[in-house]
């Protein structure tokens, strides 16, 4: 690696390895994500998508490599310092408190970086304060007319509108979404699509799906994974024409 | 509600419904009106220690569910908190013979104080290790009290803790109204409860015991807010800790033994886990069981308040306190259901008609 970090990457990744007893999950991967863009990580089950989101988040520890963003080594950090840098996630399977109103969602992700949730001593309406604000983020995802629904009542594209809206509400520089349209029908999956594409201005998206269609639609860069290692990077239509993704997706005898 | 002809879709709306609201604020005014009438005429209908016991273990109760029912942390160690501020209550009220209350709070600083290193160790654990680390500790502030004899009497207990209150000899020599003094502190700790509860820390407390990984994703450093949790709920378990003590006048070793932290467990559970309130009902509910069958001369208390555990747990999960809140919604919402029919009755038969041809 040259020692001048280019500035035009937000993210960057160097010998990123992580083992589970003897099994390497993610293998020596150098990632570059470019600042404003929208990158796809595809790749077969296993290939280490979702461990690769779990590092750069701080969910689990890498084994060895290192993780810089926007010039800082957050190698290691804990997940709720790495939020209040600037990266926020989405999970594969949604991950919501199902007694609590959609509202009461985004009023949890707005106070998180205000402090105002140590004050053991005070009413929970300090928390109306962000109820403007909490609205808007629903509005922006279509979810204002639920906002006082318990979100466990939800329908499962429902929630995950919630998801994003709850990703956006911590203003990240970088998103991480695994799998936004992950089980999803097709008008759901077309919805979720302009909703990226809206909450994605000045924001760089990191993404994992399946659905090609959606890789497509979205993503600027793409990069393939397979077990643990990249495979190629590139363009969505330079990778779909690489001899070598065609051969992890469909097999050595198609290819 | 935009479709006026489906009764269905009344009640899981209700909360949005101004007139439920009202109700509910009835509902709850009149339930805080009736608790506050049972403690009031409490020591008139049994006798005036009993009734102090009940008020002292009810907030233990209560400081149990803040961490079980709140923040999804079963401490098997409470006895430590109660027990350790039940010694040092009853240290400084012998020593210094300042009024009650000011020992009480010194017991409950203590209790506070030893928390902070005991959380400190077992907020990293979850589940079943969380359990089992906070018992390991409670057992080791055991081996103080019980080795340590100059300050704690060992075996004996600390005898002779004095009931001073400015000079008052009401509240000083009379049971009686001893139990409205302790009542106001027994008082102010269940406020402070609820207002830990209801606060913005206690929306993040719930949150983590709904799906901690989701409150870490969202910013939230989640052994810190269960360490605060855990410092606050020690200091109302020694609060009433000394509470019992200067009402007892004395402290014996099952203070801060583990069955103690089991039978707050207990009560808890009886009365309703993450019910807040319920922990009072199971306190009274073992407190005068205990009384009851220790004065027929039984001898197998355990047997029932263990019958009584293992019933609750199989049939009523939500403990007397939450099966009750179960059956008042079922009936609020049948009765809401009935009247917006009776409201649509006649739209609804035309708008079954009109999708008939």
């Amino acid at each position: 690696m040259s020692a001048t970090v280019s500035v035009d990457h937000l993210l960057t990744t160097r010998s990123l390895t992580k083992n589970f007893r003897g099994f390497t999950a993610v293998r020596s991967v150098d990632l570059d994500i470019r600042r404003g863009g929208i990158h796809a990580l595809v790749g077969p089950n296993g290939a280490g998508k979702t461990t690769l989101f779990n590092l750069l988040t701080g969910f689990l520890k890498p084994t060895s490599g290192s993780i810089t963003f926007d010039g800082r080594d957050i190698t290691g950090l804990q997940p709720e310092d790495i939020v209040h840098i600037g990266i926020a996630r989405s999970f594969q399977i949604t991950s919501l408190f199902d007694n609590m109103t959609a509202l009461e969602h985004l009023q949890l992700a707005l106070s998180s970086p205000t402090g105002v949730s140590l004050r053991f001593w005070r009413s929970e309406r300090r928390l109306d304060r962000f109820r403007a604000r909490s609205l808007e983020l629903l509005d922006q995802v279509g979810m204002a007319d639920l906002a006082n629904r318990e979100v466990g009542h939800y329908a499962y594209g429902q929630k995950r509108a919630v998801e994003l809206a709850l990703a956006v509400a911590l203003d990240p520089k970088l998103l991480l979404l695994d799998e936004p349209t992950a089980g999803m029908s097709l008008e759901d999956v077309d919805r979720t699509i302009e909703l990226v594409l809206r909450i994605a201005t000045g924001r760089t998206v990191v993404f994992v799906d399946h659905n090609m269609r959606v890789v497509g639609e979205l993503a600027d860069r793409v990069t393939v994974l397979q077990q643990g290692e990249i495979l190629v990077e590139g363009t969505y239509d330079e990778v779909r024409q690489d001899e070598k993704v065609i051969t992890a997706y469909l097999g050595q005898a198609h290819a | 509600m935009t479709n006026p002809t489906l009764p269905t879709a009344v009640p899981s709306d209700l909360s949005l419904d101004p007139v439920a609201a009202r109700g509910r604020l009835v509902r709850r005014l009149v339930l805080l009106g009736i608790g506050v009438l049972a403690a009031l005429v409490l020591p008139l209908v049994i006798y005036p220690p009993v009734a102090s016991d009940i008020l002292a273990w009810a907030l233990f109760a209560l400081s149990v569910d803040l961490l079980l029912g709140f923040t999804g942390l079963l401490s098997f160690g409470h006895a430590a908190f109660w027990g350790g501020s039940a010694y040092v209550t009853g240290i400084i009220a012998i020593r210094l013979g300042v009024p009650f209350p000011v020992a009480i709070l010194g017991g409950m600083i203590f209790a506070m104080a030893i928390a902070v290193p005991i959380g400190y160790l077992s907020v990293r654990r979850s589940g079943i290790y969380f359990a089992m680390v906070t018992l390991a500790f409670a057992q080791m502030i055991y081996f103080v009290a019980n080795q340590w004899l100059d300050v704690t009497g060992g075996e004996n207990g600390l005898q002779g803790v004095p009931v001073s209150f400015f000079g008052i000899s009401a509240v000083e020599t009379d049971s009686f109204t001893f139990y409205y003094a302790a009542l106001v502190l027994i008082v102010i700790g269940m406020v402070a409860g609820w207002r830990i509860v209801h606060s913005p820390f206690g929306r993040v407390l719930t949150a983590i015991r709904d799906n901690s990984a989701r409150a870490r994703a969202l910013g939230y450093d989640v052994e810190r807010y269960k360490l605060i949790a855990f410092v606050l709920s020690a200091g109302l378990a020694g609060l009433a800790g000394g509470v019992f003590t200067i009402s007892h006048g004395f402290v014996s070793l099952q203070e801060v033994d583990w069955p103690t932290s089991g039978k707050v467990v207990l009560m808890t559970v009886i009365g309703g886990i993450g019910t807040l309130w319920g922990g009072a009902i199971g306190a009274a509910v073992i407190v005068l069981l205990e009384d009851q069958l220790s004065s027929s001369g039984f001898e197998g208390t355990g047997i029932i308040t263990g019958a009584i555990f293992i019933i609750v747990v199989l049939l009523f999960r939500r403990g007397i306190w939450g099966t009750a809140q179960n059956g008042f919604d079922r009936i609020r919402r049948a009765l809401a259901v009935r009247a917006q029919r009776k409201r649509n009755g006649d739209s609804a038969v035309a708008t079954r008609i009109d999708d008939g041809s």
